[in-house]
């Protein structure tokens, strides 16, 4: 499972780079959610899939998986949620202003020349 | 903590409430108001002096670091401090009457003032070096404010950048320096490191660090050749001339010098440094300062040299250290006691010149000595005062100057006699150095009074009518220059109070415990040599003033071709386009090239280590079974996500994305994380409802026209970075390389904090520290979104060129339609459960999935439905809520329920908890989490809301 889970965050990473260095806002956006979902899955994979029950501890197992990615991963949701809708704003917003999504146009012009 | 740190609040004090006073008392002139601070100051520094033991207290700061705000006023932080608020008092009077109070940026001045008389109180009276180097910094930092006071003029702009530059640069020096003396010795304490100073004189880094130490002592008491910014901080007004640049903060290299003295003078080299550069800076100054037309430009290269002239004899006095225990160390350290005693007195002279140019130039409207002359009729108490400061700097009888005069020149005959001088030559070298630089300050210091106040009157010249200058502007210069006559007169009025307390503090190697210096200065000894000398300087020093204007050696620019000043000029331009070529090769502005650059880094930083560490050869042992299920969702995750680039539309994509997301939030529940799949599911839902919402406006998905290789260098690149990442996961999921922390969490969830949902207990208890400030986070995003919307930027008005989109946008998603109707009926339905689940989440949370971040990303999905199926104006009318102070008020929640275990004596966000027995309900947990975990909810809530509503709104 391990090793599937590693080549499927890989994937996850490799789309989104891809994505991330392409020159549509939009794109770029989608890009660092695939980066988000990767890193999710990267912190759930490290501490081992499948060691035992939730961790609930009304559940009574023997064991439990790690609670620890869980919470990190719970926070990084949440901020990425925020973080994400703060970009689509921003580039719906420059786009209502500029007229473009392309990158390479809304670099404008160096100031210092 | 005692007075002393109160003492150097104090000046900071002030410099807040000066906006204060400017706004409640703009009639009275700011000077005034602030002017009690250095008076006070003073008289309490002076009830210091006859204390047996130095004054000292210490507050911790940085402990483990050495780093203690140890302040202590032995003599020689006493004399400086002394010296400080005095000149501090007389110029802010001063500069009542100099600066207009309706014209001037009154505020601006006397803050940037303030700052100042803190910064350099606290540096002379710190113990630790950490505490003197930031206070040097502030030093530095205030004098570049006031240079720039007038930051209209360019030049002012220009001599304000030449000090911070070069004192920086010093200030930087000394601090590396500082810090390899706590590598040697462990201590930041300016006391401990004199007592350990015999240990580290054989360290290998005892030789770097006094140069370094010395390179800032250098810098900021303009030694040649760092001495060119101090002429170009004369634009700044002439109160801030006469103290920072002429009294206190150029003395502070030779402060540091004097302190350090008793750490580094153990090696030779240092009074060799210290002389020379004093001597030959002394000279050089000296005869500039006999070239210069303009009054303060004058002054400045007087005080360069008097500057020097300091130093030398600070060198020579440490040479006192050789000899500690003969009856030698006496004779030799009289260079010190002349150093301490010259101290006081250029201060006194100088500010009095200072003041006296300020006058001349105020009245007159000019400083240039060309069109200035006779104006001793006019001007008849500032002539007085220029006489006595000027004879007093000349060395001439019966002022000050002369005593200090002549025991410079008893400490240069004195060091003949040292052995320490390998060549005659060098015995005789030094006075004779000495005696023609005392020739120069003569001849410029009779050009400053007679070129100004003697001669013909040239009122054609003059943009001015002059006239003498109010009495409040003259009772500054005229008490300093009485003061110069006191002290030439009656100068042991300094000696068994000040100076003998700052020489025990230069030299304390040379007394015994109980023993202390016995100081004794007269006006007459006699006809001695240095009288004779003195002699000699005065009927040459006449001669050349006689023979100024027609000889051109002494009156026209030393160098037309070479200047130190030009060199440092091109020295910055180059740098500065040379760092500018060198940036522009990289930073090219392209968001595309910035992420390559980091991505390439990552792929070869992360790969030669995993290299390195053999990361390659993985151990497959161990791992999970993977069923039919999991496959097939792999499959469609891996399959959802290679689509996306390939996708043709926009909608495409974006519901390719959700795929993605949703096949996550399926591996949060096969791996045991219900509470992440609840989230991640919600989370997604939203999201494509804002994706929906916002790109709705954008253009469509251009298939991207890139050229091939770039496109083959992206894929490139991206397939690195995945592979790179593959390999990290499949390492760190292999063998773990240190134990985990988990335990921890499983084991003391229930026990310490009374929840058994771990993940939740671990968010709102445990690191309950990080959801607070994660919450603030989410905050500031919706804050940023909001501003977003609103922001109306230049010529909006012609750019509205998409309302008619707009409006269809509107009648599609907000306006409900006929065919709304299931949706609607449903709706009422399924929000009031929605709602109810999201509560039972949120309570149910620390013991079962759910929370306050669950729980309210479920209500705001029930309020998105709400807003989907009857419109935004029906949320905003079935619920009436400011979501912005929903979002305030739960981080208020949060933030109070942590400062609430103050009130226990407990650190910040401590929780408890009890269980009690409710009738009906059964046993109930009440804890202190569920109140910080309400914060959290709200403002999830109120985050979530004033997103979509604002998105919403601005259609």
């Amino acid at each position: 499972m391990e090793l599937y889970m590693s080549l499927a965050i890989g994937v996850l990473f490799t789309v989104g780079v891809y994505l991330i260095l392409s020159k549509s806002l939009l794109r770029i956006i989608l890009g660092t959610s695939f980066l988000t979902h990767g890193v999710h899955l990267l912190l759930l994979t490290m501490s081992r899939l499948k060691t035992g029950a939730a961790p609930l501890l009304g559940e009574k197992a023997d064991a439990y998986v790690d609670p620890l990615p869980q919470a990190l991963i719970l926070t990084s949701i949440v901020i990425s949620f925020g973080v994400t809708s703060f970009f689509f704003v921003l580039a719906y917003k420059a786009y209502q202003k500029l007229g473009t999504d392309d990158m390479e146009q809304l670099k404008g012009e160096d100031a210092h020349e | 903590m005692n007075f002393l740190h109160v003492a150097i609040m104090i000046p900071f004090l002030f410099a807040v409430m000066v906006p204060i006073f400017r706004k409640v008392l703009p009639r009275i002139h700011t000077g005034w108001l602030v002017l009690p601070a250095p008076a006070v100051l003073f008289a309490y520094l002076i009830s210091l002096i006859p204390a047996e033991e130095a004054v000292s207290a210490s507050l911790p700061w940085m402990p483990s670091l050495g780093v203690n705000f140890d302040v202590y006023a032995d003599g020689l932080g006493l004399l400086f401090a002394l010296l400080i608020t005095a000149i501090g008092t007389l110029v802010i009077l001063y500069s009542t009457f100099y600066l207009d109070r309706d014209k001037e940026k009154l505020g601006h001045f006397y803050v940037y003032l303030m700052l100042f008389m803190g910064a350099m109180l606290g540096l002379v009276l710190s113990d630790n070096l950490m505490v003197l180097y930031g206070f040097w910094e502030l030093t530095s930092i205030s004098s570049f404010l006031l240079i720039a006071f007038w930051q209209e003029r360019e030049k002012s702009r220009y001599g304000a950048m030449k000090s911070m530059v070069i004192t920086v640069f010093g200030g930087l020096a000394m601090f590396a320096g500082f810090l390899m003396l706590y590598a040697m010795t462990d201590t930041f304490s300016i006391r401990e490191l004199i007592e350990l100073a015999p240990t580290i004189m054989n360290e290998e880094m005892f030789l770097p660090a006094m140069l370094l130490v010395l390179l800032g002592a250098f810098t900021k008491s303009a030694q040649f050749p760092f001495h060119i910014w101090l002429p170009d901080a004369m634009e700044a007004p002439t109160p801030v001339s006469a103290y920072l640049h002429s009294a206190t903060m150029v003395k502070a290299g030779i402060y540091l010098v004097a302190r350090m003295s008793p750490v580094f003078s153990i090696g030779e080299l240092w009074m060799w440094l210290v002389t020379g550069f004093g001597l030959f800076t002394l000279i050089y100054a000296s005869f500039r300062a006999m070239k210069q037309i303009d009054l303060k430009a004058m002054l400045a290269f007087s005080t360069i040299s008097q500057l020097g002239l300091i130093m030398s004899l600070l060198g020579l006095g440490s040479a006192a250290s050789f000899y500690a225990g003969t009856d030698q160390a006496a004779f030799y350290s009289k260079a010190t006691m002349a150093a301490i005693f010259h101290l006081v007195n250029h201060a006194i002279f100088k500010g009095a010149l200072f003041m006296a140019a300020g006058i001349v130039d105020h009245e007159t409207g000019t400083r240039d000595i060309r069109k200035l002359g006779g104006l001793m009729s006019v001007m008849p108490i500032t002539f007085t005062v220029t006489m006595i400061g000027t004879f007093s700097m000349a060395g001439l009888p019966p002022f000050n100057g002369f005593l200090s005069k002549e025991m410079f020149f008893t400490s240069v005959l004195n060091i003949r006699d040292s052995d320490l001088l390998g060549e005659a030559v060098w015995g005789a070298l030094i006075p004779l150095v000495a005696w023609v630089a005392s020739v120069f300050t003569f001849v410029y210091s009779m050009l400053f009074v007679f070129r100004t106040f003697a001669g013909k009157r040239q009122p054609e010249k003059l943009k001015k009518q002059p006239h003498e200058a109010p009495l409040g502007m003259l009772l500054p210069p005229v008490a300093l220059a009485s003061l110069a006559i006191v002290f030439g007169l009656f100068p042991n009025l300094l000696s068994y109070t000040l100076i003998e307390p700052a020489m025990a503090a230069v030299h304390p190697s040379l007394l015994t415990p109980g023993q202390q210096f016995m100081v004794s200065i007269h006006l007459w000894h006699g006809f001695t040599p240095e009288l004779f000398m003195t002699m000699g300087v005065a009927a040459v020093g006449i001669l050349l003033f006689r023979l100024h204007g027609k000889t051109a050696a002494l009156n026209a620019p030393l160098f037309e071709r070479v200047s130190l000043n030009r060199s440092y000029d091109s020295g910055l331009k180059g740098l500065d386009r040379l760092s500018g070529a060198l940036t522009k090769l990289y930073m090219t502005g392209s968001l595309r090239q910035y992420l390559i650059y980091i991505f390439v880094f990552l792929i070869a930083a992360l790969g030669a280590t995993l290299y390195g560490e053999g990361a390659l050869l993985i151990d497959t042992t161990g791992y999970a079974e993977m069923s039919f299920y999991e496959a097939v969702i792999i499959f469609a995750l891996i399959l959802s996500t290679i689509a996306v680039p390939f996708a043709t539309s926009r909608l495409m994509a974006i519901i390719l994305t959700g795929v993605a997301g949703y096949m996550v939030s399926l591996f949060f529940v096969i791996f045991r994380a219900p509470d992440l799949a609840l989230t991640q599911m919600i989370v997604e839902t939203v999201s494509v409802a804002l994706f929906l919402l916002c790109f709705y406006h954008l253009p469509k998905l251009k298939k991207e026209v890139v050229k091939l290789p770039l496109k083959l260098w992206n894929l490139l690149i991206a397939v690195g970075v995945g592979a790179v990442m593959t390999v990290v996961a499949l390492s760190a999921s292999g063998s773990p390389s240190f134990e985990s922390i988990s335990h921890y969490f499983l084991e003391n969830s229930y026990t310490l904090a009374g929840g058994k949902n771990v993940v939740n207990v671990i968010l709102v208890d445990f690191r309950g520290f990080d959801t607070m400030l994660e919450i603030v986070v989410l905050g500031i995003a919706s804050l940023g979104i909001y501003a977003l919307i609103r922001i109306k930027l230049k010529g909006d008005d012609e750019e509205a060129k998409l309302p008619a989109r707009s409006a269809e946008l509107f009648h599609d998603v907000y306006a409900p339609r006929s065919n709304d109707v299931i949706l609607r009926t449903v709706s009422k339905l399924a929000i009031p459960i929605i709602m109810c689940f999201s509560l039972y989440l949120f309570y149910m949370g620390h013991h079962h999935p759910g929370g306050g971040f669950i729980g309210a990303l479920m209500a705001s999905s029930a309020l998105l439905l709400m807003a989907m199926a009857f419109g935004m104006d029906q949320v905003r009318r079935i619920v009436p809520v400011d979501f912005r102070k929903l979002t305030a008020l739960g981080i208020l929640v949060a933030l109070l329920t942590g400062i609430g275990s103050f009130l226990f004596g407990e650190p910040f966000l401590s929780h408890a908890f009890d269980y009690f027995d409710i009738p009906l309900i059964g046993e109930l947990e009440l804890a202190t989490a569920t109140l910080f975990d309400l914060g959290v909810y709200l403002t999830v809530i109120g985050v979530t809301m004033t997103i979509l509503l604002t998105i919403g709104r601005d259609q």
